[in-house]
């Protein structure tokens, strides 16, 4: 995992732990679906999002939610978001 | 003088245990404003005054846990002087929450309580005694100064029942928060189950057009504005309930009261287990942005634990929707004293026959589980119709209503 890579996945456990305060971030496998993993309503996983956008100014559309089922993919998007085009 | 009582906050409790005064003798208070905070065994809430005045005594220290309706505080209502020793005997008025049963006052509105009871039994106690036939003041109290609670009285109806149950412990003050609320909501469903002869409805409503609409417009936002599918079911229940009036208030008193405002309760699971249901208030005026607001905040209130006592106290009708968690259908138990209980399952693509063709289509699965006592399953079926037919027309959900018609006038 480049360093780019862990700090994007720490930020977003921070941010999961502050939403799930039960996670421990050690348990998460971060290749199945987070919401099997996690106890994440729709509620949740909007504030997620919304904590995405606050954190790194990025904002994820409605129309992907269905793609980002594990911790990696939503480190794809994010990684492909803040990447300079 | 003023006297500020510490209110029931739902059906289960019947004592609180003052955490924090926000307030000191000498500050003025305004109607509404939250001066102290309680925890009752679900959850510390917010308790709110209902009378503009000024704080004159403090009579209740935190730490001390006391009945439902002990006086807290006195104030002195605006322009009234500090108690002349002559004035002491003058009659003094009585300030309550507005009881769940009425609108929400738009303006002061004082109701008058019975004195004190002169044996200490706490308000939902003796309610509930009346309603078994027990006479509570002849039972041996387990709450504060030895004062009769809920639990004591179900306990004494138990031993008279056959039913084989065993009778909840004296309360230990130490006793774990998740045992208590277990507690708490289990009296409570009891209690629903054995009194609410519960009849059950569901259907199955098409939720394409409400969701490519909502995708639409959640488009165009910033995401801190999105709106989530829940608060279009929100809006329609209460738009629905508006035409089946039966379905929204209180049985009370061997009888049906009607509510004129949509206060629905949110059934919100907390993360340490357990569950609170506040009010979302007048649901049926608000646009859904102001839905949306109201209900990401309220949800994150309820899981920090710190929610208005006005919002414990006064929902007509409660939604449950557990459909993030994957069941197709939830077949709710009734939370009295309300007399309805609205179900969402999950949302999902299912197969669907439209225009003669099967598609896949996404679909959400609605309950109803009402009090025979209220309405029959004739109107709960038109209610489930109503709602159907609110949702596929989403844009018609957006605008504020407030051109209720008067839940009287269609009481059978």
């Amino acid at each position: 995992m480049s360093e780019d890579r862990r700090a994007l996945a720490d930020a977003v456990m921070a941010l999961l732990c502050s939403i799930a305060p039960e996670v421990e971030p050690g348990t998460i496998d971060p290749a199945r679906p987070l919401r099997r993993q996690v106890d994440l309503d729709s509620m949740n996983w909007l504030d997620l999002i919304v904590g995405l956008k606050q954190r790194f100014g990025v904002e994820i559309p409605e129309s992907e939610y269905a793609r980002l089922v594990s911790l990696n993919d939503l480190l794809d998007e994010l990684q492909a978001r803040l990447q300079p085009r | 003088m003023i006297r500020f009582e510490l209110p029931s906050l739902g059906a289960d409790m019947d004592e609180g245990t003052l955490l924090e005064w926000h307030v000191k003798p000498g500050d003025a208070v305004k109607r509404g404003q939250v001066v102290a905070l309680v925890d009752t065994s679900k959850a510390a809430v917010d308790v709110e005054i209902w009378h503009d005045g000024v704080v004159a005594e403090l009579l209740v220290q935190p730490g001390e846990k006391v009945p439902v309706g002990t006086l807290l505080a006195t104030l002195l209502a605006p322009g009234e002087s500090p108690a002349a020793p002559t004035a002491k005997a003058a009659p003094m008025q009585v300030v309550a929450p507005p009881a769940p049963c009425e609108p929400r006052p738009a303006k002061e509105a004082p109701a008058a309580l019975p004195p004190a009871s002169r044996h200490a039994v706490s308000p939902a106690a003796r309610r509930r005694a009346d309603e078994l036939g027990i006479d509570p003041d002849r039972l041996q109290g387990s709450g504060v100064h030895a004062s009769v609670t809920l639990a004591d009285v179900e306990a004494a109806a138990a031993r008279v029942a056959p039913a084989v149950s065993a009778t909840a412990p004296p309360e230990s003050g130490a006793a774990d928060r998740g045992v208590e609320m277990r507690k708490a909501i289990a009296a409570a469903m009891s209690r629903s189950k054995r009194e609410i002869p519960h009849y059950y409805l569901s259907e199955t409503i098409p939720m394409a057009r409400a969701l490519a609409w909502l995708q639409q417009r959640n488009q165009a936002l910033p995401v801190t504005e999105r709106l989530l599918p829940a608060v279009l079911m929100l809006k329609a229940v209460a738009l629905a309930l508006r035409r089946t009036p039966e379905l929204n208030g209180f049985h009370r008193e061997g009888r049906f009261q009607p509510a004129a405002a949509v206060h629905i309760g949110v059934a919100i699971s907390l993360r340490n287990g357990g569950l609170v249901a506040p009010a979302l208030h007048d649901v049926g005026d608000k646009t859904l942005a102001a839905l949306m607001r109201d209900l990401a905040d309220l949800v994150k209130r309820a899981r920090a634990g710190s929610l208005r006592s006005s919002e414990m106290s006064d929902p007509t009708v409660t939604i449950t929707n557990l459909g993030d968690q994957g069941v197709e259908a939830v077949f709710g138990v009734i939370y009295p004293p309300q007399v309805a209980l609205v179900g969402f399952g999950r949302l999902a693509e299912r197969p669907w026959v439209q225009d003669g063709a099967v598609q896949a289509l996404p679909v959400v699965c609605a309950t109803l589980a009402a009090d025979h006592r209220a309405s029959d399953g004739h109107r709960g079926a038109l209610f489930l119709a109503e709602l159907r037919e609110l949702l596929q027309q989403p844009q018609g959900l957006d605008a504020p209503t407030p051109d209720a018609p008067a839940p009287q006038a269609s009481t059978r």
